[in-house]
């Protein structure tokens, strides 16, 4: 059981970069319950919304796993549990 | 549902503009740890010590990798030691034994600081008390991570001048055993009035005695956060730079919030409150003189300094008690001047002056801090420096500290180095002006009128 997380993409636009994150979290069993993507002054920037009931992992390698896969790519992964921007964010 | 540009945010401050949790400090009492024997009480402390923090930092990294937020440091502050030594220490030297072993603690169990290497002596001393006091220079040249405090005044009680006397020696004693590290002891050692209970930040933490036996309280930060929000307003009038002060005090502290709350949790340990500060370090982009300077000041001290510094003072708590139910330490801005880079500068420009500050810590939250003088400076005349603090505090019925450094061998114009968050100073001038009569009278300053509140 994982919490709600927030997964973060952030780098310089380039072919696969969402085929690539979803690869990874399809082969974790890991669902995608939102995603959303914008490109400001030609720098990739994405977040996906993402839950699991099943996976097996622990958070900080699956976290670890994900920043290595950007590494890979050439952009910045990040895995945050929602609820700091929900505490942020919402009254 | 959550969306992108919140997230964009919140990321933003914490890889842009330095938003931290500066401390999760666990308070941990002591008072059953007390003894005949000062051997047995050191066996006492490292026991109850350990059993409480083993697990203190491994959660704070938790949290860290697991919110994307940074948790600075990771603290305890234990009961006033005056207290839990009374009954076994003989003589400073025991106290010193015990400060060993606090330091011992810190290292096993990984924290940076450990604080409450105390006494409260706002009305007067115990013998506990005097041997604590007598034993602070030695135990902070041979200790590492002890800070220490002793609170001589509040507004209920007046001022203890005969402990801001010996103070006053007891600061040169310090600086004089620390003198190969420019006056290091110093850095760790604070006077208060008005000292709060519940404060997670050092040097001048310790864990009242009308605490829970053992408490999570957490300090958050963020003054590049604020200065970068009012960035947006730029020749706005007062109300849209306060409205927007206070929104991001919000955000800010809602974060520390939640790193409180999930400490608590994953420790088992009471949650205690949250403390407002803003809290600024050396690099750049985390400082209270840039905000200062944002709202309008060509450097902080100029005229308009203590005003600017009262609206922010004021629109971060006023943020930052919607965000979190507890609210408690210090909460407001802190004003260290070798901790702020833009606070050098002024110094160093020669906006801001010894007095200026005195000012400042009218409407702040602490008080005169990480301050370097002379070397050669009277001990009447610092003792004389943290009298006019202390009245500060007493009469305006909020906590004030003086954390001041004398530096032996070095002058105005010199400066000193400390390392890592504690920064670097440029030596400031004093008042040459004597004080030694005011300060040789002995006895106690009595409390103001309006604290006869019953």
């Amino acid at each position: 059981m994982m919490k709600k997380t927030i997964i973060t993409v952030l780098g310089k636009d380039s072919v696969g970069i969402i085929a690539k994150v979803c690869t990874y979290l399809a082969n974790n069993k890991i669902n995608i319950l939102d995603i959303n993507q914008t490109i400001t002054g030609g720098y990739f920037n994405m977040m996906m919304i993402v839950e699991s009931d099943e996976i097996h992992k622990t958070f900080p390698d699956m976290a670890m796993e994900l920043e290595q896969i950007g590494e890979e790519i050439g952009v910045r992964i990040q895995a945050q549990h929602a609820e700091i921007f929900e505490m942020m964010h919402r009254i | 549902m959550l969306n992108i540009n919140e997230v964009i945010e919140t990321n933003k401050m914490i890889h842009e503009m330095n938003l931290d949790v500066r401390t999760i400090t666990m308070g941990i009492s002591l008072l059953d740890c007390v003894g005949d024997d000062v051997e047995q009480v050191c066996d006492n402390i490292h026991r109850k010590i350990i059993s409480k923090a083993e697990n203190l930092v491994q959660v704070g990294n938790e949290i860290e990798r697991e919110f994307g937020i940074p948790v600075v440091n990771k603290r305890i502050s234990v009961t006033p030691i005056a207290l839990v030594g009374g009954r076994c220490c003989r003589g400073p030297e025991d106290f010193v034994r015990i400060a060993r072993e606090l330091d011992r603690c810190a290292r096993e169990v990984g924290v940076n600081f450990i604080g409450g290497y105390s006494a409260l002596v706002n009305k007067g001393m115990t013998q506990a008390d005097e041997y604590l006091l007598s034993s602070i220079p030695e135990a902070l040249a041979v200790t590492e991570r002890v800070c220490s405090s002793v609170n001589v005044g509040s507004t209920k009680t007046g001022i203890n001048m005969d402990a801001v006397k010996r103070l006053g020696e007891i600061i040169l004693e310090t600086a004089e055993r620390t003198k190969n590290q420019d006056g290091i002891g110093n850095a760790k050692f604070v006077v208060f009035t008005n000292a709060p209970d519940d404060n997670p930040f050092m040097a001048g933490a310790f864990h009242g005695v009308t605490e829970a036996d053992c408490i999570i309280n957490v300090g958050v930060s963020g003054p590049g956060v604020v200065k970068r929000a009012i960035e947006q307003v730029r020749g706005e009038n007062f109300e849209v730079l306060c409205e927007t002060i206070k929104k991001t005090a919000f955000k800010v502290t809602r974060v520390g919030q939640l790193v409180a709350k999930e400490a608590s949790r994953r420790l088992n340990v009471p949650f205690g409150i949250i403390d407002l500060s803003l809290a600024p370090t050396p690099a750049i982009g985390d400082s209270v003189g840039e905000i200062l300077e944002e709202i309008g000041l060509e450097y902080a001290g100029a005229p308009g300094t203590t005003a600017a510094l009262a609206l922010l003072n004021d629109q971060v708590k006023k943020g930052g008690v919607m965000a979190s139910s507890y609210v408690g330490g210090l909460s407001g801005a802190f004003i260290p001047v070798s901790e702020d880079q833009r606070m050098i500068d002024a110094v160093e420009a020669g906006a801001l002056t010894l007095e200026k500050l005195e000012a400042m810590t009218c409407v702040c939250s602490v008080g005169l801090d990480m301050i370097a003088i002379p070397g050669d400076t009277s001990a009447s005349t610092i003792s004389g420096i943290i009298a006019d603090e202390m009245a500060l505090g007493m009469v305006n019925q909020k906590t004030t500290a003086v954390r001041i450094i004398p530096v032996i061998g070095k002058k105005v114009g010199d400066t000193v180095e400390f390392g890592g968050l504690l920064g670097y100073a440029p030596i400031m001038p004093v008042n040459p002006f004597s004080c030694e009569a005011f300060i040789s009278r002995g006895g106690r300053i009595p409390a103001p009128i309006h604290s006869f509140k019953n």
